[in-house]
């Protein structure tokens, strides 16, 4: 592996071609880091906003106006405002305003850091759009279908859960599959608030090394694969929920 | 509610229901007790879907009064839990659930709604497929089906909840004329095994040979009944006079 990674300073030394992020063990360390931190921000925003389209596709399904309303306007204010704006509001505005608490060497912290504020805000920006992703599927599913889990006595919660959702999932995984793409992209506007994840450290690479074009090679590459690995996987959930003779 | 098996299993009076300013029903009362198998004719819009709907409260009515083993019907507080327990139904379009085979279908509702122990209810439900007569098609998923078969799982279906009353809403009207004997055969057998069974039918050769009472309905309103015999041979009234001339 070291002789590997010994080539690339060969590499540099014979060709010019920057890339210390191999070679470097400081630099490989924070790269790394970038990269399983863009890799957690994302699984976990990807999960909250799955689960804040469910919800909320659930909620505007309320008997209740008031229900339906805040959700639509939830749904209003996170996709008609942009993303780095979000961010910025969540981390500079509401951050602000949290108690501040006390570290273990007895100084002041912000109650959330930078990774909590991205999680909630990409969260809530993706979420907004999966909310109307997950009614697209729902509005697709057959009301008749839902006639007779009536009729066997479901609740309306429980044919949601078993019933509507399911088949609505399978209608709207492609749109879903485009917003999860979308979201993962996202992440790279948490480095605006100092989340160390991909973009972030590779700046810092960048600065240090002055190889601002290998880094970002190595960026586009790093995102494509990515982004094609979560590609990947959807496609193959979307085969195997195929349901034999149906749709 | 202090219902005994010798009041009517479903009773039904004076009930009213209107779509907006249109009028469905316009007054209907009739009786059914238990073991009997009712069929209601009439031609197309005359409020016969509308009413049998109306018993297991998939729709609301302004007025009157459905007693199902006792328990009103039209009432805000209803249980509707209690009431769909009692009440099975099988509809026109069948209305499987596409993701789950056939087997997984039946086993649903008594799993999620009555909690039943799920080994139990997969014996149950392997007991009614062959019942329905559809062994090997346990693992099929409903698209896989043809529509006699997709029936007649809706029927094992809505009889795995063990309901009191069956409802059946034109459940051949969307097969094609092979397919609907096997389908009427399983309701047939059914009615045989003394259950109850409200069917909404343009089948009348099926509704003379296992009704024990016809009712016609025309305009929201029961125009006539009576036994099959007497209602298919000497029917009185005009309309259903005329009915029976187009349909038989």
């Amino acid at each position: 592996m070291e002789a590997f990674f010994e080539w690339f300073r060969v590499l540099y030394d014979t060709t010019g071609i920057n890339l210390p992020f191999l070679y470097d063990s400081y630099d490989r360390g924070r790269m790394l880091d970038g990269f399983l931190t863009t890799v957690q921000l994302s699984v976990i925003c990807l999960f909250f906003s799955v689960i804040i389209g469910i919800i909320g596709a659930w909620l505007q399904g309320s008997a209740f106006t008031w229900t339906r309303r805040i959700v639509n306007g939830y749904i209003q204010l996170f996709r008609n405002t942009p993303p780095l704006v979000q961010l910025y509001f969540f981390y500079f505005a509401i951050g602000t305003l949290l108690p501040k608490v006390e570290t273990d060497w007895g100084g002041q912290a912000p109650m959330l850091g930078s990774f909590a504020w991205a999680v909630i805000s990409l969260s809530f920006f993706a979420g907004a759009f999966n909310v109307e992703i997950f009614r697209s599927g729902i509005e697709a599913v057959p009301k008749s279908t839902v006639e007779a889990a009536e009729a066997l006595g479901f609740t309306r919660l429980q044919i949601y859960m078993d019933i509507t959702l399911p088949l609505a999932f399978r209608v709207c995984l492609p749109a879903l599959n485009n917003n999860l793409v979308n979201l993962v992209k996202t992440t790279t506007l948490a480095y605006a608030i100092a989340v160390p994840e991909m973009l972030y450290e590779a700046n810092q690479i960048w600065s240090d090394n002055v190889n601002v074009t290998e880094m970002m090679i190595f960026l586009l590459i790093a995102y494509f694969v990515l982004v094609g690995i979560l590609v990947w996987a959807m496609n193959s959930w979307e085969r195997k929920l195929k349901i034999p003779g149906y749709g | 509610m202090n219902w005994t098996p010798d009041q009517p299993m479903v009773s039904i009076k004076d009930v009213h229901k209107a779509f907006g300013d249109f009028e469905v029903l316009k007054g209907v009362s009739f009786d059914v007790m238990k073991g009997e198998v009712i069929c209601i004719i009439g031609p197309s819009g005359s409020g016969k879907s509308t009413l049998i709907r109306c018993i297991n409260a998939l729709n609301d009515i302004q007025q009157g009064s459905i007693l199902v083993e006792g328990q009103e019907v039209n009432d805000p507080n209803l249980d509707k839990l209690e009431l769909r327990k009692k009440v099975g139904m099988v509809f026109q379009q069948y209305n499987l659930f596409p993701h789950k085979t056939a087997l997984q279908n039946i086993m649903m509702a008594p799993i999620r709604v009555l909690k039943r122990d799920k080994k139990e209810t997969e014996e149950l439900a392997r007991q009614l497929i062959r019942k329905v007569r559809l062994e090997g098609k346990e693992d099929s998923y409903p698209g896989e089906l043809s529509g006699g078969q997709q029936q007649r799982v809706a029927i094992a279906r809505s009889l795995a909840m063990k309901p009191d009353i069956m409802l059946f809403d034109e459940v051949t009207a969307a097969l094609d004329p092979e397919t609907v004997g096997e389908v009427l055969l399983t309701i047939k057998e059914l009615a045989q095994d003394g259950m109850t069974c409200i069917l909404v039918t343009h089948e009348m050769g099926f509704a003379r040979e296992v009704a024990d009472h016809i009712y016609f309905t025309d305009k929201g309103l029961i125009i006539e009944h009576g036994p099959p015999k007497t209602f298919f041979d000497k029917a009185k009234d005009p309309r259903t006079k005329e009915f029976l001339s187009q349909i038989l």
